[in-house]
C-alpha cells in the first residue's frame, strides 16, 4: 500500500469516528467508546504478547491499577483530574517495573503463572481495602473535567487518546527497539548471541505495555465515571488475550478488531441469552482451527499472496 | 587469541565436556572434530557464554571471559552461528541481519527512529558478502535450507566479530551448497581477516580448509595440531577415523 493511500484511508476512518456522535444513539456512542477502550487494553497486551513473545497472562491488573490510580487521585486525594490522568498510567508502569523485575527471570508459562499470582494479590488488596479503594463496590460518580464530562466529550477524549496511543505503539514497534523485541520473540537465544540483553528489553516492553494499559484504564474512568475490582480480575485478562488472538496477534490493529467482535457479541448475544459465552466458545474454536494468526493475520496473508501473484504477472 | 584451559561441564552427572583444551591464534581457521556427542557444541556454548562452565577458564585476547553472559561475550568480539538453524523466523532476511547490526551498534534501545532508516548500508554489505543480496525481502521461512545456514553466518557477521564460531556450517547442505559454503568461509578468512573456529562432520571440508584441527572424544581433547599430525595420530585413528590407516593418503 502506498503512503498516500494509507493516509487517505486513515483520514476517512478518522472522519467516520468523528461523526459517530451526530448520527448514532447515545448507547452506541458509549459502546464504541467502550470497544476502543478495551481494544487499546488488548493492543497494549499484544505489544508484550504478540510482538515481545512475553506471556503476559495477567495484563488486566495494569489496566485496573491505572484506572484506580486516577480515580483515587481524584476522589480521595483531591488532585486535579488532568494530573490524575497522567498519574494513573505512571503507577501502572511502576507496578510493571516491580512485577517485571520479579517475573522476568522466569520463562514462558512460569512467568505467566507468577504474574497471575502477583496480580491476584493486587486484586485482593483492592477488593478488601474499603477505606481507600471502595472495596468490592469500587468508586462511582468520579468527577471529570467539564469538557469531557458529556457522553460526546468522553467519546472524543477516548478516540483522541486511543489514536495517540496507537500511533506511539506503532512508532515503537517500528523502531530498533521494536525490531529487537520481535527478534527476541522469534528467538531469544539467538538475540542473546548477537549481543542483546534479552531481559532488559523484555522488562522495557512490559513497562511500555503496562503504561498503555493504564492509559486504557484512564479512558474507562472518563467513559464510565467508575472503577471496580472486576477491572483487574484475571478473567478480564483472559478475555483480552482472546481478543488479541482473535483479531490477529502479530498485527497492530488486530486486537482492536478482536475487541469489537467480542464486546459486540457480549452486548448483543447477551440480550437474547445468558449463555453468550457459548457463542464466544464457538468463535474461539473457529479461530484456533481455521485462523491461527487471527482475522487480520489472515487478511494480511491473503493480500500478500495476491500481491506476489500480481508481481509474477 | 582464544585460549580454553581445562574446561568442564556436566549435565546431571554426565560429563559433556571434560577438561578440554583449545587454542586459536589470530587469523587462523581452526576445526574441532569428534564423533557425535563428543561435546563440540557444548564446548562452543561454553565459549560463547550460553552455558557456564563448572571449572576451567576461557581467555579472549588475554582477558578472562569465563562465564560471561552471551550478550557480553558477543560485544567482546565473538559471534557464532548455530548447528540447528536458529534465525528470526517471522522476519525478512534483511531484518534478520539488520537486528544484528543494530545490536552491535547498541542502538536497540532507540525508541522512535524508524528501523528502516538505519544501518541499511551495513546490512546490504553483509548480505552482499555472503551472496544473499537478491533474497533480502523473503521471509526466512521461505528460504532453502542452505540459504538459511548462510543467513546464520550473515547474522553472526552483523556483530562485527573478530572471532567467528560456526557450529557445523554445512550440516544438511547439498554438495553444491557445501562447495559454496567452503568458498564463503575461505573468503571471510582472507578478505575480512576473520579468525574462524568451526566444528564439522564433513572430513573433506575440515582437511580442506582448517589450518589446525582439534580432536575431541568423550568431552576431552585428544590432540590439537596441523592436519597432517592429526591424520597420523594413532589415538585419533582408533577413536574416530575408524582405525584404518589414512596417514598415507
Amino acid at each position: 500500500m502506498g503512503e498516500k493511500k494509507a493516509v487517505v484511508i486513515l483520514l476517512i476512518v478518522a472522519a467516520l469516528f468523528a461523526v459517530v456522535p451526530f448520527g448514532l444513539p447515545r448507547f452506541y456512542v458509549y459502546l464504541i467508546a467502550l470497544i476502543v477502550t478495551t481494544g487499546l487494553l488488548s493492543t497494549s497486551l499484544n505489544f508484550a504478547l504478540g510482538f515481545g513473545g512475553i506471556y503476559q497472562l495477567h495484563h488486566a491488573v495494569f489496566y485496573g491499577v491505572g484506572a484506580y490510580g486516577a480515580a483515587v487521585a481524584i476522589t480521595k486525594l483531591g488532585y486535579n483530574p488532568w494530573l490524575s490522568f497522567i498519574i494513573g498510567p505512571l503507577i501502572a508502569a511502576l507496578l510493571s517495573v516491580i512485577m517485571g523485575l520479579i517475573c522476568v527471570r522466569l520463562s514462558k508459562l512460569y512467568f505467566g503463572m507468577l504474574q497471575i499470582s502477583l496480580g491476584s494479590l493486587v486484586w485482593a488488596v483492592v477488593y478488601r481495602w474499603y477505606s481507600f479503594t471502595g472495596g468490592d463496590d469500587g468508586i462511582h460518580g468520579i468527577p471529570v473535567p467539564e469538557i469531557i464530562a458529556s457522553p460526546e466529550g468522553s467519546y472524543y477524549f477516548a478516540m483522541i487518546v486511543a489514536a495517540l496511543s496507537l500511533y506511539c505503539m506503532y512508532r515503537l514497534l517500528n523502531s530498533p527497539f521494536g525490531s529487537t523485541l520481535q527478534g527476541i520473540r522469534d528467538n531469544a537465544v539467538r538475540s542473546e548471541a548477537i549481543g542483546v540483553n534479552v531481559r532488559r528489553h523484555q522488562l522495557a516492553a512490559m513497562v511500555i505495555a503496562g503504561f498503555f494499559a493504564g492509559v486504557a484504564g484512564v479512558m474507562f474512568v472518563v467513559v464510565d465515571n467508575s472503577v471496580f475490582p472486576d477491572m483487574m480480575f484475571w478473567t478480564l485478562s483472559m478475555e483480552i488475550t482472546i481478543m488479541a488472538l482473535l483479531g490477529g496477534w502479530f498485527t497492530l490493529l488486530g486486537p482492536m478488531l478482536g475487541a469489537a467482535v467480542i464486546v459486540a457479541l457480549r452486548t448483543f448475544v447477551a440480550a437474547y441469552t445468558e449463555y453468550w459465552t457459548l457463542a464466544l466458545g464457538v468463535v474461539c474454536m473457529v479461530v484456533i482451527l481455521f485462523l491461527p494468526e487471527g482475522i487480520l493475520g489472515y487478511v494480511q496473508k491473503i493480500s500478500k499472496k495476491r500481491a506476489s501473484a500480481y508481481d509474477r504477472g | 587469541m582464544l585460549e580454553v584451559r581445562n574446561i568442564s561441564k556436566s549435565f546431571s552427572g554426565f560429563k559433556a565436556v571434560n577438561k578440554a583444551e583449545l587454542d586459536v591464534k589470530q587469523g587462523e581457521i581452526v576445526a574441532v572434530i569428534g564423533p557425535n556427542g563428543a561435546g563440540k557444541t557444548t564446548l562452543f556454548n561454553l565459549i560463547t557464554g550460553i552455558l557456564k562452565p563448572d571449572e576451567g577458564k576461557v581467555l579472549f585476547k588475554g582477558e578472562e571471559i569465563t562465564g560471561l553472559p552471551a550478550y557480553k561475550t558477543c560485544r567482546k568480539g565473538i559471534t557464532r552461528s548455530f548447528q540447528v538453524v536458529n534465525v528470526f523466523s517471522r522476519l525478512s532476511v534483511f531484518e534478520n541481519v539488520r537486528i544484528s547490526v543494530l545490536a552491535q551498534q547498541q542502538k536497540t534501545f532507540n525508541l522512535f527512529t524508524p528501523s528502516r532508516n538505519l544501518v541499511n548500508k551495513e546490512t546490504t554489505d553483509i548480505l552482499e558478502s555472503v551472496g544473499l543480496m537478491g533474497k533480502g525481502e523473503s521471509v526466512c521461512g521461505a528460504l532453502s535450507h542452505g540459504d538459511r545456514k548462510v543467513l546464520e553466518i550473515a547474522i553472526a557477521l552483523g556483530g562485527k566479530p573478530e572471532l567467528l564460531i560456526l557450529d557445523e556450517p554445512t550440516a544438511g547442505m547439498s554438495p553444491e551448497e557445501t562447495t559454496r559454503c567452503i568458498d564463503l568461509i575461505n573468503q571471510l578468512s582472507k578478505n575480512l581477516g576473520l579468525t574462524i573456529l568451526f566444528c564439522e562432520h564433513d572430513m573433506e571440508l575440515v582437511f580442506a580448509i582448517a589450518h589446525r584441527i582439534m580432536v575431541m572424544v568423550r568431552g576431552a581433547t585428544i590432540i590439537q595440531g596441523l592436519p597432517d599430525e592429526v591424520r597420523c595420530n594413532q589415538q585419533v585413528q582408533d577413536a574416530y577415523l575408524g582405525g584404518s590407516d589414512v596417514c598415507s593418503v
